[in-house]
This record gives C-alpha cells, sequence and structure tokens, in this order.
C-alpha cells in the first residue's frame, strides 16, 4: 500500500518537473544566434593595423551600422564583378570595425553569395564615409577576386549575341511584377537594371541610408551604332531607413568585356499620386 | 419509366459546379485579393463553427470592417489571449499571406496535436488578416500603387498627399524618433497619437483587455528580423533579456526549417530608431512578449516576394511564433499543472500519513 503511494508520488516528480522545460540556457551572447551558421567566427585579433589609423572599435555585426555599410560593399561589389549573371548580395557580416577618420571608416569581413550559382565567398572590404558639407559618396575597397572564379562568360556572349543581331529592341515592365514574378528569358534584364541601379546606390549611400532596388519598372533597349548594347531604364529604389520608394532614370550600357557603364543618371521628382486614386470597391 | 430531361441539363451542371467550386481548398500559396479573405474568413466560420467566430472592431477610414478571427475552444471561462496582426503596411503582402497560413495551421493541428489542443482549450487566438484593409486594396488596383504603405486618410488640409503610416501612429514615445513630419512622407505619423481609426481600433479593443494578452504579435516585411521593444534608443523593455532569449529561440526555430537567417534585436539595435509602433504601445499596455516579425526577403524582391516563397516563409514564420507563443502559453499553465500536482501530492502524504486505504 505505502509503496503504491511513493510510486505515484514518484510519478508526480516526474511530471511536475521544471515547468519551464522549453528555455533552453543561451551560451552565446544576446547579440549572437546559438547556432552553427549564425555564429560569427571569432573576430581576427592579430587584425592589420593601418598606418595613421587607430581603431575605435569593434562593431556588433548584427547592429545597423555594420549591416548598412555591408550593403553599400554589396552594391559596390555588383559594379565591379556583377553581370546579367552574376548578381552579389552579402549573405553575412563576421565582424566590423568603426575607424576614426576625416569621416567613419568600416572594416567588415563578409561572407557574400552569388546569388544565381548559390556560391559563398568570403571577402573583406573597407568603407570610409566621408563627413563634411557636401555630400560625398562612400569610398570602397574591396578584395573579392574569388566571386570572378563563378564563369558566367558563355551565357553573358549568348545574350549579348541575341540581343545585338535581335531586330526589334526589348522592352520590359515591372520587373518583379506585384506578385514577384519575372519572366524567365527577361530575368538577365532585370539583373542588368539591378546592377545599373547599384551605380546610383553606390552613390547615394550614407550612414542613414540601406537601399534595395524595389522594381525595374521599365527597360527598354534602344539602338546603338557601337558595339554596346545600350538601354533605358526606370528603377525604384527602396532606402528602409526612410521608407521611401526612390524613382530614377539611367542610360547605360552593357557587353561582356566592358560590363555595365551608365551615361546619365537622373533622380526624378517625388512623385505624389496627384489624380484622385482608383475606385477600390 | 425516367423521363431524361435535357433542359434539365445545364441546371444539373451548374449545381455541381457550384458544389465542386465551393469545395475548391483555399490556396494559402498565392496572394489573396481583400475580398477573397474576406470570403476566406466568412468560410472559417462555416467550417468551424465550435472555434471560429469573426469579431469586427472597428473601421477603417474609408468605413470598412476591420475583423479578425477568434479562435478557441469555448470554456465559458475568461481566457488568456494571443495577439496577431498582419497588414499594417499595404505593400507587405507577405503578412497576410502568414495570418491566413498560420490560422490554417491552428485550425489543421489542434485536433491531432495534443499541445496544440491544450493551448487552443487554455487560450483565445485573435488573427487580424489584414489591418490596413484601405491601404491593401489600394496596392492591388495597379502597378504604380503596388507599394504604398500608409492608410488613405487624408493629409492635413494644406497637404497635397495623403496617408498616415500606422506604424509610427501608436501612442508610444509617439513622434520622437524615426518619423517626418512632412506630410507626404512614408513615415508620416499623423497629426497626432492615435489620429488614426485603424490605430484606434486596435487600441479599443485590447484595451479593455490588456490584462488577458500574454503575446502580442505583428507581422510585416522585408529584412528577416524579430524586433523587440522599445523602437527608442533610450528606453528598454523591463523583460529585455527575457524577449532577447524568447526571440533567439524563436529565430533558432525559423532556421531550422530552411536555413534562413533572421537578426534578433531592438529596432534601434539592429534597423533604425522608431517611435508610435504597435509592438511599443502592447509592450507598454504590460502585455509581456510583444515582437514585430520582419519576414522575407533580404532585399532581392523586397516586397515582391514571389509566390513560389509564400510556403517556405509561412512554414519558418509559422515554427518561429509558435516558439514565442508555446513559451508565453507554458510560463502561464505550466505552472497550474504543478500547482495542481503538489495538491495531489499533499493528499495522497496526508492519506498515507493516516493509513487510510486508497487503492
Amino acid at each position: 500500500k505505502i509503496m503504491r503511494i511513493i510510486i505515484i508520488l514518484a510519478m508526480l516528480m516526474g511530471v511536475t518537473g521544471s515547468p519551464n522545460g522549453t528555455i533552453r540556457p543561451q551560451a552565446a551572447s544576446a547579440d549572437t544566434m546559438a547556432h552553427p551558421n549564425c555564429i560569427p567566427e571569432a573576430a581576427d585579433k592579430t587584425e592589420k593595423v593601418r598606418k595613421n589609423v587607430m581603431a575605435t572599435g569593434e562593431l556588433n555585426p548584427n547592429h545597423y551600422p555594420a549591416r548598412r555599410a555591408a550593403q553599400v560593399v554589396q552594391h559596390y561589389l555588383n559594379t565591379r564583378y556583377g553581370s546579367p549573371f552574376r548578381l552579389i548580395g552579402v549573405q553575412k557580416v563576421h565582424s566590423a570595425n568603426d575607424v576614426a577618420d576625416s569621416g567613419r571608416k568600416y572594416q567588415l569581413e563578409l561572407s557574400v553569395k552569388e546569388t544565381i550559382s548559390n556560391t559563398t565567398e568570403n571577402c573583406s572590404a573597407e568603407l570610409f564615409f566621408p563627413r563634411g558639407v557636401e555630400q560625398h559618396s562612400p569610398k570602397v575597397q574591396a578584395s573579392c577576386e574569388a566571386l570572378l572564379k563563378i564563369d558566367t562568360k558563355a551565357q553573358e556572349e549568348a545574350l549579348y549575341q541575341e540581343y545585338k543581331r535581335n531586330q526589334s529592341l526589348v522592352s520590359a515592365q515591372n520587373l518583379p511584377d506585384s506578385h514577384g514574378r519575372i519572366a524567365p528569358d527577361m530575368e538577365p534584364f532585370w539583373q542588368l537594371g539591378i546592377l545599373a541601379s547599384s551605380f546610383i546606390m553606390l552613390n547615394e549611400s550614407n550612414e542613414n541610408t540601406l537601399y534595395n532596388v524595389a522594381q525595374v519598372a521599365n527597360i527598354t533597349q534602344l539602338a546603338t551604332e557601337d558595339d554596346q548594347l545600350k538601354f533605358d531604364c526606370h528603377t525604384l529604389l527602396h532606402d528602409m531607413v526612410s521608407q521611401e520608394i526612390i524613382h530614377w532614370k539611367l542610360l547605360f550600357t552593357w557587353s561582356p568585356p566592358e560590363g555595365v557603364k551608365v551615361l546619365q543618371m537622373e533622380k526624378l521628382p517625388h512623385r505624389h499620386e496627384q489624380e484622385e486614386p482608383p475606385n477600390t470597391n | 419509366m425516367l423521363l431524361w430531361r435535357y433542359d434539365a441539363l445545364p441546371l444539373l451542371l451548374m449545381s455541381l459546379m457550384y458544389f465542386v467550386c465551393n469545395r475548391v481548398e483555399y490556396d494559402y500559396y498565392k496572394y489573396h485579393p481583400m475580398s477573397e479573405i474576406t470570403s476566406w474568413m466568412e468560410q472559417l466560420v462555416k467550417d468551424h463553427p465550435d472555434v471560429v467566430t469573426i469579431v469586427k472592431y472597428g473601421k477603417t477610414y474609408e468605413n470598412k470592417d476591420i475583423s479578425l478571427l477568434k479562435i478557441g475552444l469555448n470554456t465559458g471561462k475568461e481566457k488568456k489571449a494571443i495577439w496577431m496582426d498582419c497588414g499594417i503596411h499595404a505593400r507587405e503582402w507577405i503578412a497576410p499571406a502568414f495570418c491566413q497560413y498560420f490560422v490554417r495551421q491552428i485550425l489543421q493541428t489542434y485536433k491531432t496535436d495534443a499541445k496544440m489542443e491544450a493551448m487552443v482549450k487554455n487560450m483565445d487566438f485573435y488573427v487580424t488578416p489584414v489591418l490596413n484593409i484601405d491601404g491593401y486594396i489600394y496596392s492591388w488596383a495597379s502597378n504604380t500603387t503596388r507599394l504604398w504603405r500608409k492608410n488613405r486618410s487624408p493629409g492635413p488640409s494644406d497637404c497635397g498627399c495623403n496617408g498616415t503610416d500606422l506604424n509610427r501612429n501608436f501612442d508610444a514615445n509617439w513622434g520622437t524618433v524615426g518619423v517626418s513630419f512632412n506630410c507626404c512622407s512614408q513615415t508620416y505619423p499623423g497629426s497626432k497619437p492615435m489620429s488614426e481609426p485603424e490605430a484606434r481600433s486596435v487600441a479599443d479593443f485590447l484595451g479593455s483587455r490588456k490584462d488577458s494578452f500574454l503575446c502580442f504579435l505583428t507581422i510585416h516585411s522585408y529584412g528577416q528580423l524579430l524586433l523587440v521593444p522599445y523602437g527608442h534608443p533610450n528606453y528598454t523593455a523591463p523583460n529585455y533579456d527575457e524577449l532577447m532569449m524568447v526571440g533567439l529561440g524563436a529565430a533558432e526555430a525559423i532556421w531550422k526549417v530552411h536555413g534562413k537567417n533572421y537578426t534578433v534585436g531592438t529596432s534601434p539595435d539592429v534597423l533604425y530608431a522608431n517611435s508610435g509602433s504597435s509592438r511599443d504601445w502592447a509592450r507598454l499596455q504590460g502585455i509581456p512578449l510583444t515582437y514585430t516579425f520582419e519576414l522575407r526577403d533580404k532585399g532581392t524582391y523586397g516586397f515582391e516576394l514571389p509566390e513560389d516563397q509564400i510556403q517556405p516563409t509561412c512554414e519558418e514564420a509559422y515554427s518561429g511564433a509558435l516558439h514565442i507563443i508555446t513559451y508565453a502559453h507554458d510560463k502561464t499553465f505550466s505552472g497550474a499543472v504543478a500547482t495542481s500536482a503538489v495538491t495531489l501530492w499533499t493528499v495522497l502524504l496526508a492519506a498515507g500519513v493516516t493509513g487510510a486505504t486508497l487503492m
């Protein structure tokens, strides 16, 4: 009889146990994530100390200063290495340092992903946001040669030949459309639009912006006499910090050997629907 | 002998088609316009009358009903609650898609999954699939309106633009940081706190019930973030450590589904300072676990996330939300289990001492 009572009591002990069984102690600091892919690599303690420059501090790679700086590096990398078949995105900032200077200098270790082939590379970058009365573009130095080993020459040449030869000039709108769709044969033009926009995003970036291309509203091929393909492009940039959609018009050329060259860029006035909204019933 | 009337055939076919069409599964992996979402909500009540009701709790500027789905088993008692809203910002289409998926998941699993059954018994889920209805409908109107963010109330009389950012309009450090008083701006916070009917609807509904709510989740896109209060850099939530711990657990749960990284932190730390958000307001009301979810992606497609990403996004977000909700539930209810077990233990011990026969 007593044994039965003891057994019941023992069972009850097992049942009540810890009421908070779902809480796992987090060994990692609050700012890092406790799983393999997201633990930042240990900051390189033997980091190169540049001449004339004193490190002011390590930045949290998850916090916005490092994230915004990394985004600028992404735009730079696309202007430098991007192609209609090679689009680069920053995947992760491993470490960031803020260096005081006549502006703000960042040293970043990041992993970047080439979005079409899905390969990831580690890169180092240095980024300088100048300060002063005039708005200057950030200056970026990044070493990411490994991205070039993703070979896209054949596809680029094929695209170039097709649209050089074509009698009609390609024109596409709303890439992507409202539902996120892009016709497969229009994808390279969406990528071209993003690449060309990267020049603008790079120029326009500062510590208080975070740019992405919201949509390539229109990309239209223009006739040329030379061996470049030429495009007129209307792009919508989204700045995360202000949440604004900023319209830009671009004129640019592209060919496999030359890459993207922006001839003209023009910010369009801040448009608001002045007309009555359509009947939404 | 049966006379087959040929003129009855069309009627027969139509009836058959009507039956078939009504039985076609709702496609959770496509974006739906407001009219379809409303029909879906009504159909859910018909299909699950014992657990689902629709509550209309306010009106938009354009006088449309703001509705939520209340999901829970009727116990006749006052219950603890979970709040989820989607679509405060019109262009964030993946958010309403997630609210719909979330509801479907609860309804699909509560009969077979013991944990979900317990949660649906102990708590009510209040889910608003689209809060900014006017804005959402406007974003469906044409290609040029797709990227609208705010609601559709008119601006001040001297302003050529309209719309207020509902997520800057709540009475939580209103108008201090992360706003622009340019009425054309995407972060225009309104003429005063709670000036907007959509914000007032939430506040009125929750205000009288705030002590019941364990959890307040507001769903947005894009960025892959889990944001904890407060948006103002000078204020720290009293349970910041808990919010971070649970948030990191949710991010891990998300990552386990499809390998996507969601960064966890306060808005001023990981994104930008802001004020007047619904999440901050909810935390100030005393609701302990308040989070802003910023769903996929990180900028490649941004607001115009392809439909083939709806399913994986919803699956991972569900995992994250469930982690937070389960924590909130267990914190409140397993305590009750412990209490009743202790009572039972005491009774048995007393019985053992007095030598009473129990078996």
